[in-house]
């Protein structure tokens, strides 16, 4: 059994599995925007604890909305969250803010500076998960930024390079994720997008991950201070997500990285760089890119199914996964839901055909051009 | 005697009140960057935020005011993103940061604009009595940020671009110091061949003014024969990024020398730690200390990079530093 199975919905339809799930973010309800902007106006009453209850009914709502799209994992649409490193750069220890930066356009993040040493403060995601699994029957995605892009994304002010950086907010993750599995957390996501801008840092990466994952610290392992750690246990399912960059860079490096489930953005480049995964041998679970997080319009059935057939040139269909590029949530939110709601049923339908044996798509390595 | 100029080689972060009102003015996606012919509104906010930026930079004591390039959506590709006979499609990754531009497709012959002179006579109103100091994208570093659909040969691509950059300096209103910013010489370094005809392009667009010129590579060092090549066209100044790397940066100048003056990046422009100024005074000794060279004629003092990437804070106290590190070399060199 691999990790993927404990997510089969007792009542799924066909022999086939093809788990579907979103990557994490997804649009906020305008009211949920509006309510915040009274929460921060000093001249008004709406205070914590209205803010409070706005966040807790866009999070029903949005794992609701994921619900009816037919997902087999839901997220809660990272209703609590702002942005992916201000977010978890607000619970640790060590980080101050400065204002906005540039990221593109008019588009700026609140990027932060690390001051000092970065220590564990408080929860950073139990909550949200305990929320999400308590408003859901369905197994909850748990999406939590990786330290490589936790150090990447912020100013380094204290340590002596990011990857110093990098290894102690690793062993702050494994931390806090072994505070969700023992919620009753069993699919986590890393999201490293930061990897896609420094590929050359895949090694620091990996060091990263099986600091997460085994929970062994190079100090331990050298004889050095125990933190005590134990590891993620093997049934909980570990997915690293990568978007936007030069996979051929670091593939098959990552396949190295002690993770069940590696989750691409190819559908926004056409698949060109799908090639890139099929020599050597995809050997972890691929959630596969479907809809493009990036195009307001909702690509039909037919379109998501062909599009669902390109990863099964890559892996069987019991190592597939299928989901939108990356967060959705700059998407208007109808948009968004129609994508979830179309790749839901294309999923379906492949996995219909591949029952049937109507699917016949041709695995491995690319045949090479004729000269 | 060394003269020492504190500068920055421009594209500030904008105020961020220019952030908000600008967010709101044009809004948050590709189809709302600039496009060269923006609205009474949209100007009006550039023209103030230009204004507290030229401002900022005389309270600084800043030895050149540069303009800021605030409207430059695209970074180093606004000249041509905002050109007519260039097509901006997708958004793809500026370099190796997190920050991203419109690609600029060149579909037609590269003709005069104007853009940046029209935006450097504001500066110049601004600046008053204080000298000005134009910022260009090099024109290797230009091409390589664009797409060519027009010329279909690379060669005649970055001469053409360096024809454009060199009739757009031409209308430049009076400036003591252009900055040619060529990030590209170190990220994509041009091969054999390529490095000559990058340094003959450089050249073009250094020809097109009586200012001193200074080209300012950065993200680490140059190699060697693009080092070699630089040196060769008619510029004033070469800019070391000492923040990413000194080795190779002290190696280039031991190895090949240097112009008459130079241009030290030894603020970082990519980190909110803010220096000492009699550190970065120091550093600019290390860097004496480690070559032949008794004196320049000019040293620049600058950050590394561009400042956009720093929150409005910082960026306001890294320009202050700088002017100081300045004032202090020199009273030591005196």
């Amino acid at each position: 059994m691999t990790t993927k199975d404990q997510f089969r919905p007792e009542d799924h339809p066909n022999d086939n599995f093809l788990l579907t799930t979103v990557v994490g973010s997804y649009p906020k309800p305008k009211w949920l925007n509006r309510a915040k902007e009274l929460y921060q106006d000093p001249d008004h009453e709406f205070d914590a604890e209205d803010w409070q209850e706005a966040k807790d009914d866009a999070a029903r709502l949005i794992t609701d909305e994921h619900e009816r799209a037919g997902l087999d994992v839901v997220v809660d649409g990272e209703m609590r969250r702002n942005e992916m490193v201000e977010f978890f750069a607000h619970r640790i220890e060590g980080y101050e803010f400065n204002g906005p930066v540039k990221v593109w356009g008019h588009n700026y993040f609140d990027k932060p500076s690390v001051v000092r040493e970065v220590e564990y403060d408080e929860n950073w995601l139990v909550d949200e998960y305990e929320f999400t699994a308590a408003a859901s029957d369905r197994p909850v995605k748990v999406p939590i930024t990786g330290p490589y892009t936790l150090a990447n994304w912020s100013f380094n002010e204290a340590y002596e390079d990011d990857e110093e950086l990098a290894y102690d907010l690793a062993d702050l993750v494994n931390e806090e994720i072994e505070k969700l599995v023992d919620a009753g957390a069993r699919y986590i996501q890393i999201d490293e997008p930061a990897l896609a801008t420094t590929p050359d840092d895949h090694a620091i990466v990996g060091e990263c991950l099986e600091r997460i994952v085994d929970g062994i610290s190079a100090s331990d392992a050298s004889g050095g201070s125990s933190d005590e750690s134990d590891g993620v246990p093997e049934e909980v399912r570990i997915g690293l997500h990568v978007c936007y960059g030069d996979y051929s860079r670091i593939y098959p490096e990552i396949l190295e990285f002690p993770v069940d489930e590696f989750d691409l953005e190819l559908a926004n480049g056409d698949y060109e760089q799908l090639d890139v995964f099929k020599d050597p041998e995809f050997t972890k679970d691929l959630a596969l890119g479907v809809c493009d997080a990036h195009v307001a319009e909702v690509e039909s059935v037919e379109q998501i199914e062909e599009n669902i057939k390109k990863g099964l040139e890559v892996v069987p269909p019991e190592q597939l996964v299928v989901s939108p590029d990356c967060g959705v949530k700059l998407l208007p939110r109808e948009v968004a839901y129609g994508k979830m709601a179309n790749m839901v049923e294309a999923a379906r339908n492949v996995e219909e055909d591949l029952d049937a044996g109507e699917i016949d798509v041709e695995r491995g390595a690319p045949t090479p051009a004729d000269d | 005697m060394t003269d020492y100029v504190s500068t920055t080689p421009g594209l500030f972060p904008l105020p961020d009140w220019a952030k908000d009102d600008l967010s709101d003015l044009k809004g948050h996606q590709k189809g709302d960057l600039i496009s060269g012919d923006e609205d009474e509104e949209i100007t009006a906010a550039y023209d103030e935020a230009r204004e507290e930026v030229i401002g900022i930079q005389g309270e600084a004591g800043l030895d050149r005011v540069v303009e800021g390039q605030l409207r430059w959506d695209d970074m180093l590709a606004h000249p041509l993103a905002v050109h007519d006979a260039v097509e901006t499609r997708g958004i793809v990754r500026y370099y190796d940061n997190n920050n991203f531009y419109r690609e600029p497709v060149v579909q037609d012959d590269l003709a005069f604009s104007g853009d940046v002179a029209s935006e450097l006579e504001s500066a110049a109103e601004l600046a008053g009595g204080d000298a000005l100091q134009a910022v260009l994208p090099g024109p290797y570093s230009l091409a390589d940020l664009a797409t060519d659909e027009h010329y279909g040969d690379e060669a005649d691509f970055l001469a053409a671009i360096a024809d454009f950059l060199a009739g757009e300096v031409e209308a430049f209103p009076t400036h003591e110091t252009l900055f040619l910013l060529e990030p590209s010489l170190v990220e994509n370094a041009p091969e054999d061949g390529v490095d000559e005809r990058a340094s003959e392009a450089i050249d073009t667009v250094a020809s097109a003014t009586d200012a001193d010129v200074v080209v300012q590579p950065y993200w680490g060092a140059l190699e060697e024969k693009v080092y070699a090549h630089l040196l060769d066209a008619d510029i004033d100044a070469v800019g070391f990024d000492f923040v990413a790397n000194q080795e190779d940066n002290v190696y280039n100048l031991q190895e090949y020398g240097a112009t008459d003056a130079v241009s030290l990046g030894l603020a970082d422009g990519q980190n909110t730690l803010v220096e000492d100024p009699e550190a970065i005074r120091d550093r600019v000794d290390w860097v004496y200390d480690q070559i032949p060279v008794t004196e320049f004629e000019t040293v620049y003092l600058t950050t590394n990079t561009e400042t956009f990437y720093l929150p409005y804070g910082k960026f306001e106290e890294k320009l202050a530093v700088l002017a100081e590190a300045a004032d202090l070399a020199e009273v030591k060199a005196a």
